[in-house]
């Protein structure tokens, strides 16, 4: 198969498609193109979803006809691949590991017979590429966790899990955004809200960013906390 | 003033066009299921097509109006009485103040469409004033109606020319089997020739299972090469999903932007409306289309639109049609004659 390809979906979509694997590399030409497309947003293209291998496209067909559109997306494709790659940007997300905030901390430590500092140590270490948005608003599928705190996903699944708490599910690992139900092991919590409605930019990131989680105590926890609610706390970015 | 809620109906939403160019973060689209129904709403009072409406699941709600405006009821067939007495659909009317508007059971169809002259005072959040009930967010305080809540107008009461011209033949949404148009792709490759055949050979049922996020059919099994699970990507709206026990399940409004089975085709646009319209147990037969036909008819459809927006604002109709005229103008001379001259008369 040639990637990237260009797939039908409907008469007022398509994918750009730049393979059926979970890569930084394939992920990369996706984060170049949709960046492309944006920078030159063809009149018609309404609608972008960068996904970790693809891009899917809304359009007009009142506007832009399937043949057209596809002309656009060449074009777009061949600017894309000299898309100079952005400066990295890693969003620190201050945690509170264990206790009350991460129930399942013990259970994560004992899967990986380590222990839950090692465990705290292991997860923190590491800058963890946003392979795209999804699920929920602002939920980030996260790549690259260390494999020896692979857990699998509880049997019962909880039935609400607050706003901001860090989990494992599997090889992922990611922040619940909004008070949900699901059956990641839960490590830690966030004070930083990665969705606020009533922020400016509602999402903190986007896409191609880098998460970054620093382990902090109850104490800042709680200061953090109160800063965000008065909406003086700023989320420390780091580019590299 | 506007409208108060004496019955929320069943699902009754505000909804527009949808929250447009925010899936990249998450956001489902939301808007209206069977836009065609909203948009010719809006397009009977000379309401942007964009503009919200409310949006209700077979049961409609019961409204008192606490201010004077015109509405247009579009969707299934909801029996529409005002102050107990039956109102057409698919036309332009008046409200007045106090009167009691009341939708009832859907007798075809599954979504009915409320367009109201004086503008639903919702804010705009997102682009868009669209309900999504999961985050909570847009519409009437994130969240679906209720009986109590009241929603004011922001739009000052409006002339509307050629007022006895704003109607249009109501859609038929009875039919026991509706043929449904499908391009095929993106992931047909997944299915064998086999799974492929069953699909556009035999028939589907429509299920219970089924709400603004998706639909569920039930029929013959269709089947995959090996597995029904791909790398999750970009879910267009009517995206034709076949999980690994080989049923479709179309996405709708608040799809997800982002799912992992197989889809094996994507409704045209022109059929989603006729395709939310059916009810539990209509018969879905899918039939091929290719892309250049199926832009064809969406631009045909385009033009039917401007068709409608010329005819209901061609005066003439009524002078053809005295008998018509005769029923409509004798309303005035009832005891609302007042305010029926400040709407006719004044801007």
């Amino acid at each position: 198969m040639n990637y990237p390809r260009i797939l039908i979906c409907g008469d007022s979509a398509v994918t750009v498609e730049f393979g059926t694997e979970i890569t930084p590399k394939i992920n990369a030409g996706v984060k170049a193109f949709t960046n492309t497309l944006m920078d030159n947003r063809p009149y018609g293209i309404i609608d972008e979803i960068p996904t970790f291998r693809s891009v899917l496209v809304n359009y007009n067909p009142n506007i832009l006809l399937y043949k057209e559109l596809e002309g656009c997306l060449l074009e777009l494709l061949k600017k894309s691949a000299k898309y100079p790659s952005e400066i990295k940007k890693i969003y620190h997300i201050p945690v509170c590991y264990g206790k009350e905030y991460g129930p399942d901390l013990s259970d994560v430590a004992a899967n990986a017979s380590m222990t839950e500092a090692e465990v705290i140590q292991c997860h923190s270490e590491k800058d963890y590429l946003i392979y795209m948005l999804g699920f929920l608003p602002g939920f980030a599928y996260l790549g690259g966790m260390n494999k020896r705190i692979e857990t699998p996903r509880l049997t019962d699944p909880r039935k609400k899990i607050t706003a901001g708490s860090v989990g494992i599910g599997g090889k992922q690992t990611g922040i619940y955004p909004l008070d949900s139900p699901g059956g990641w092991r839960i490590i830690g919590r966030t004070p930083v809200k990665p969705y606020d409605a009533n922020r400016k930019n509602p999402i903190l990131y986007k896409a191609g960013d880098y998460i970054k989680f620093d382990p902090i105590s109850p104490d800042d926890y709680s200061n953090i906390r109160d800063a965000v609610k008065a909406g003086t706390y700023e989320c420390q970015i780091e580019t590299r | 003033m506007g409208i108060l809620l004496l019955k929320s109906g069943l699902f009754t939403t505000v909804q527009d066009m949808g929250r447009i160019g925010y899936q990249k973060y998450g956001f489902s689209v939301s808007g209206v299921m069977d836009a065609r129904s909203a948009k010719l709403a809006n397009i009977l009072i000379d309401n942007p097509e964009n503009e919200a409406v409310l949006e209700f699941m077979m049961i409609g709600p019961k409204l008192k109006f606490t201010s004077p405006t015109i509405i247009a009821i579009t969707g299934g067939n909801f029996d529409p009485v005002i102050n107990d007495k039956p109102v057409p659909m698919y036309t332009a009317i008046y409200a007045h103040k106090d009167d009691i508007l009341e939708l009832k059971y859907a007798k075809t169809g599954v979504w009915g469409y409320i367009a109201f002259s004086g503008k639903l005072d919702i804010p705009v959040y997102m682009g868009s004033r669209s309900t999504n009930t999961k985050c909570g967010i847009g519409g009437f305080h994130g969240r679906k109606l209720k009986k109590e809540d009241q929603i004011w107008f922001r739009a000052k009461n409006r002339y509307l020319p050629s007022f006895l011209s704003r109607n249009i033949q109501p859609e038929d949404f009875s039919g026991e089997k509706q043929e449904i148009r499908v391009i095929l792709g993106p992931q047909d490759d997944y299915f064998l020739m086999k799974g492929i055949k069953t699909f556009f050979e035999e028939e589907y049922k429509v299920t219970s299972d089924m709400d603004r996020m998706g639909y569920r059919l039930a029929g013959p099994y269709i089947a995959h090469k090996d597995t029904a699970d791909i790398i999750s990507d970009g879910i267009p709206l009517g995206a034709i999903q076949i999980p690994s026990h080989g049923q479709p399940i179309i996405m709708l409004a608040d799809r997800q932007t982002i799912g992992g089975y197989a889809k094996i085709g994507t409704v045209i646009s022109i059929d989603i409306p006729r395709f939310v319209q059916s009810r539990e147990d209509t018969i879905i037969k899918f039939k091929k289309i290719d892309i250049e036909n199926a832009q064809k008819l969406y631009r045909d459809e385009e033009k039917a639109y401007d068709k409608i927006v010329e005819s209901i604002h061609h005066p003439c109709k009524e002078v053809l049609e005295p008998r018509q005229v005769s029923l409509r103008v004798s309303k005035l001379f009832d005891e609302n004659v007042q305010e029926v001259e400040k709407w006719i008369w004044k801007d």
